[in-house]
């Protein structure tokens, strides 16, 4: 199956390590991802607060190129949003304009001013849902040069991507990629805030609300035992890893706690080279945790 | 004694003669009735022990004395009160529109829908939405309609075989 | 013949009656204009209009005017006919008209109910006494068919409603088979330890009534029996009944449990059904020590003997009466019975299905009904609430309406939920001196004396806390929360999410149907409600009734119910048994086919169509004979015969074409 790629503002500004990472893990397992040509903002934060029209306008656009770039599989083209708040407003617009017939004449009226047209034939996938379900645990299992033995992670889904819309995992409870990181070699901790608040904007907006919001996510995570959290989200991945420093400031138990992209820790135990997964561009750095792990490993494989 | 709307008229108010099921279909439009679920008030329902008793004659009938659509209620498959009646009907139901096909008429005009007795909501909706159906149709144009009855004594009916034994009122 | 002949006195005489029905009726149709209306119709010799025309005065007026102007069809146009054409019918018998001459109207329910507009609902109504009108012209006298019932009777579950509409039947002489798939009788009720709000000791006033199940002359009792299949109709229902293999021979087995002390297991080591996997059994066992039949059974699941073959079979020895079989199989029962009562219960709702209540996932979170079994002085730990790792918990919390009025699963109230929670928190408050937090969206304590017990937890010191619990977790913020399970919440009286630590979650599950409710609907031939209970046939008025003449309804399987209302329905549905078989016969409606012999070409189309198969062919005469007896009147026969020949009582041809004319003809 081949997917078309909607990258969104995110993965090419404060998330190009997830681009990075994705990119890679698709190419080694030999899975063709072609970006969407000539793609526009999803229509998510500001746009959807203020103007729910422009806001479906804009997604509906990104789903009529798709519609006319991909080639349809089980009759449906298949669009990767790998960040959340893409795949959940491209969702909204596309049960929106299902299910409101006034809407979605005016939106078709609106795209044909620009020459295109959309007939409701994308299938919007998050890639966790395509990594798991298309492509297959056993399949990445395969992959996996360089188990992630003995490292603890913390689970992170946020919100957008189970809620409202479950479509392929649990609402309150998801498991996805703690399967696919037992898959990795690695423990999935047992974490209740898997699907608990980052803090969104609020780090923004009023950053004590947002770092405490962090602080209790990063907090427990620690509590758990987790080396690391990896998440789906660059807004979670941001606002968790960017504020460390700040949040210990006010809560000095905290320890530094390095927070991946999913696609990272793939790729990292496929053995992908760090560069290609972009690990350089972690604030809170990894080597020393996969320097100790890996001697750790060797002192057991002696 | 109102008329039908001539054609060309402005409002058309379908005619639908609906044949429901006394266990399944017609207990379900009671319960729309004690829910008091309002809809179209152009359904005019007859009861039939079974929607196994549909005879095709009845749907022909209807449209030719002026139905613009004829709806069928039955059990559930499987859940006959009769054990297979609804079936019958389906069968029934299927040849039916083949033949109104062939006399030009739109065979939406003709609908089955299995409703549960506990159904009242779907009797609503599946009235509402058939009206609906029908008034986008519009008007079925056949022969002139009876507006009177027409019914002299010397057409009353052959007395049954009970009556002529001697089980007189 | 002519019809002069059939109608001495000139012709139909038709008396045309609309009902007002209070308001329900003239709120919204102009009743006045539908009984003038009614007067310009052919043949209509009175028409008019009561307020409410089942009341004494209303049957009266139609009497009278049935003698006074020599009525001969009666035509009512009220309420919908599955209410009352019976009371319509016997005000014709009454005035010494047939019965059948009278055609109902169902201008309540099929119209000013359903109808917004007071103008549209009048033209419909008239259109429907047009139709009817002409419709019962072409009525004929029929006879009723009179069909002898049979004297017993079958109850179809073992709770407390099962066994106390058995014990009311046969202590009026009937005899009953009481049909239990569970090796024992007594239901849920026998899990519990007290009832609400009396606190009456469950067991004290179960197990007597169980024994006298036992002991009485009229039940034969069947449990680990299902019934299979059901045949026939009203007074005459032929059933099936399947008696699984106990492997252990009922009639000689006294109780005397040697069996299960000389299992080759020393401990019980498999989770015991009865106690919810709580407390463990044998392979051999008996589910409670006042299990009804007191007879072990065996289990092959975990029997060594039945796994591998191989087992000093040291129970065999251990039995004087020689009363265990391995190779005992199952048996097919069949019995024929006048009317059926089915108490086939509730199951609770499954907990994990709301994964945010940690059911499942935490230990110390457990369902009502485990909490039942853990208070309970015969329970596995003997009435003692201890958690499973031993420890009493010091402050508890019971989560309200888990699966009931909740739109993703359930939307109804199970209506025992809150009475139970608060005997639970009362129980474990006494039992342990713990806090206990009762979670709650509205508490509902109607019924005699419930209110009560309600105030006297409050004054017992329970907390109450209003508002939907979002979610249980082990997710600790503060020290005093560490190790406990801390259940979030709105708490919507004073407007602040809260977190309460416990060390106990007790969920209050909602009452559901029965898995396989829907399976036994189809056997017995009934409805479902939208939520899967069994369907009445009148909420209020034929509550214990089906649409399925001679079942009746008792207990939970109607919908979510406690004891005493349990109780009083079964004695209800009993009584509705009773009635029905106490007469001796039945009287079938006369809605069913016949051949007109002249117009019978022989060939054979109905002969397959008919389900019961009541039609044959006559050799001789080639023509189609129905046999009436067998026939039920669903009229399939009628509708494909290609030459009118098969015709249908009280749905002639002539009588629906008139109906549809009826109904075209006025709008």
């Amino acid at each position: 199956m081949s997917y078309l790629y909607f990258p969104g503002c995110s993965l090419k500004g404060t998330g190009r390590a997830y681009e990075e990472s994705l990119l890679a893990v698709f190419r080694a397992l030999g899975i063709p991802l072609t970006e969407l040509a000539d793609w526009n903002c999803c229509g998510a934060t500001a746009y959807m607060s203020i103007d729910e029209h422009q806001a479906f306008a804009l997604a509906a656009r990104n789903l009529a190129l798709a519609e006319s770039q991909g080639s349809p599989a089980d009759g449906a083209v298949q669009l990767i949003a790998p960040c959340s708040a893409c795949y959940l407003v491209l969702l909204k617009a596309q049960q929106c304009l299902a299910a409101d017939i006034a809407l979605c004449q005016e939106i078709t009226i609106a795209l044909k001013e620009e020459g295109h047209c959309y007939r409701g034939r994308v299938r919007i996938r998050h890639p966790l849902d395509v990594l798991v379900h298309d492509v297959g645990l056993s399949e990445i299992a395969r992959h996996v040069r360089q188990p992630l033995r003995g490292l603890k992670i913390a689970c992170y889904y946020g919100c957008q991507i189970v809620r409202p819309f479950a479509l392929f995992d649990r609402p309150h409870d998801p498991s996805t990629m703690d399967d696919l990181v037992r898959i990795l070699g690695a423990e999935p901790v047992s974490w209740p805030l898997k699907t608990h608040c980052c803090g969104g904007s609020l780090t923004g907006t009023i950053p004590e609300v947002g770092w405490r919001l962090n602080y209790l996510l990063l907090r427990e995570a620690q509590r758990r035992g987790a080396h690391l959290i990896v998440t789906v989200c660059p807004l979670c991945q941001f606002n968790l890893e960017a504020y460390q420093d700040q949040i210990r400031q006010r809560y000095p138990d905290l320890a530094p706690m390095p927070v991946l992209y999913f696609t990272q820790l793939i790729g990292m135990a496929m053995g992908l080279p760090p560069r290609e997964l972009g690990l350089q561009r972690l604030l809170i750095p990894v080597d020393g945790l996969m320097a100790a792990l890996s001697k750790e490993g060797a002192h057991a494989r002696a | 004694m109102s008329e039908r709307p001539m054609e060309g008229e402005r409002s058309f108010e379908p005619r639908i003669v609906a044949f429901f099921c006394n266990w399944c279909t017609y207990t379900a439009a009671d319960l729309a009735g004690t829910a008091r679920m309002t809809y179209a008030p152009n359904i005019r329902i007859i009861r039939l022990m079974c929607s196994g008793r549909l005879d095709p004659q009845f749907v022909l009938a209807a449209f030719r004395h002026g139905a613009d659509g004829v709806l069928i209620g039955g059990c559930h498959p499987g859940d006959c009160h009769y054990q297979e009646g609804n079936y019958k009907a389906l069968r029934r139901y299927l040849l039916l529109k083949r033949l109104l096909r062939e006399m030009g008429i739109e065979e939406e005009r003709l609908r089955l829908e299995w409703i549960s007795a506990s159904e009242g909501d779907r009797v609503q909706k599946v009235a509402n939405e058939f009206t609906e159906t029908i008034r986008r149709l519009g008007p079925l144009r056949l022969a002139p309609r009876p507006g009177v009855i027409r019914l002299p004594v010397a057409a009353l009916p052959e007395p049954s075989p009970a009556a002529r034994e001697g089980a007189l009122p | 013949m002519r019809a002069h002949e059939i109608y001495p006195n000139g012709g139909p005489r038709i008396g045309v009656y609309v009902c007002h029905c209070g308001l329900n009726i003239a709120g919204k149709v102009d009743v006045h204009e539908v009984v003038e209306f009614a007067k310009t119709l052919p043949f209509v010799v009175v028409a008019r209009e009561y307020k409410f025309m089942c009341s004494d005065p209303g049957q009266e007026m139609i009497r009278e005017d049935i003698r006074e102007h020599r009525l001969n069809r009666v035509i009512v146009a009220s309420c919908s006919p599955l209410l009352h054409e019976a009371t319509f019918r016997r005000v014709l018998e009454q005035a010494g008209q047939n019965p059948f001459f009278f055609q109902m109207v169902n201008i309540r329910e099929h119209v000013s109910w359903v109808t917004e507009d007071p103008r549209e609902a009048t033209e419909k109504a008239k259109a429907l006494v047009a139709a009817a009108v002409r419709r019962v012209i072409f009525h004929e006298p029929l006879q009723r068919r009179r069909v002898p019932v049979k004297d017993h009777v079958l109850v179809v579950g073992g709770g407390i409603a099962g066994i106390h509409a058995a014990l009311t039947l046969a202590d009026a002489g009937k005899h009953v088979y009481l049909v239990e798939r569970e090796p024992t009788i007594g239901g849920h009720m026998a899990m519990f330890d007290k009832t609400f709000p009396t606190l009456d000791c469950a067991a004290c006033i179960l197990t007597p009534k169980m024994s006298a199940v036992a002991a009485h002359p009229n039940i034969t009792l069947w449990t680990y029996s299902e019934v299979i299949q059901v045949e026939g109709f009203v007074g005459n229902f032929r059933v099936r009944v399947r008696r699984k293999p106990r492997y252990v021979i009922e009639e000689l087995c006294v109780g005397c449990l040697q069996c299960i002390d000389a299992c080759v297991y020393k401990d019980a080591r498999f989770p015991d059904e009865f106690n919810l996997g709580l407390g463990k059994r044998k392979p051999i066992y008996i589910p409670f020590p006042q299990a009804t039949p007191r007879v072990v059974l065996i289990d092959p699941e975990t029997c060594i003997w039945f796994k591998t073959g191989k087992c000093k079979r040291t129970c065999l020895e251990a039995c004087e009466r020689k009363a265990i079989d391995f190779e005992q199989q199952e048996r097919i029962e069949e019995i024929e019975v006048g009317a059926i009562i089915l108490a086939t219960g509730f199951k609770t709702f499954d907990a994990r299905r709301i994964p945010e209540y940690g059911y499942g996932k935490y230990p110390n979170v457990y369902t009502a009904l485990e909490v039942e079994r853990l208070v309970n002085a015969a329970g596995p730990t003997g009435g003692e609430v201890r958690l499973r790792d031993g420890r009493v918990p010091k402050r508890v919390g019971i989560i309200h309406c888990v699966g009931s009025r909740d739109e993703r699963f359930n939307r109804y109230c199970s209506r025992v939920c809150c009475m139970y929670s608060l005997k639970l928190a009362h129980l474990i408050k006494e039992r342990t001196g713990a806090e206990v937090y009762n979670f709650y969206i509205d508490m509902r304590t109607p019924g005699k004396g419930y209110e009560e017990f309600y105030d006297r937890l409050l004054q017992e010191g329970v907390h109450f806390i209003r508002g939907r619990v979002a979610e249980v977790t082990d997710w600790a913020i503060t020290p005093e929360e560490e190790g406990k399970l801390i259940i979030r919440v709105e708490d919507t009286l004073i407007g602040v999410v809260r977190r309460i630590p416990v060390d106990m979650v007790v969920l209050a599950v909602g009452l559901e149907p029965q898995p396989d409710a829907e399976e036994v609907r189809r056997m017995f031939n009934i409805s479902c409600s939208k939520e899967g209970f069994f369907l009445e046939r009148h909420p209020k008025l034929a509550p214990v009734s089906t649409f399925t003449d001679g079942i009746f309804l008792a207990g939970a399987c109607q919908g979510p119910k406690d004891i005493p209302d349990s109780v009083a329905q079964a004695g209800a549905a009993a009584a509705e048994a009773l009635a029905l078989i106490d007469k001796g016969y039945v009287e079938l409606e006369p809605n069913t086919a016949y051949i007109v012999e002249e117009l019978c070409s022989g060939c054979k189309t109905c002969i397959s169509l008919c389900p019961y198969n009541a039609i044959s062919f006559d050799e001789v005469r080639a023509i189609a004979v129905i046999n009436e007896a067998l026939c039920k009147g669903c009229g399939t026969c009628v509708a494909a015969c290609p030459s009118g020949a098969a015709r249908q009582h009280l749905f002639e041809d002539a009588q629906i074409f008139q109906e549809i004319e009826g109904v075209l003809a006025y709008v």
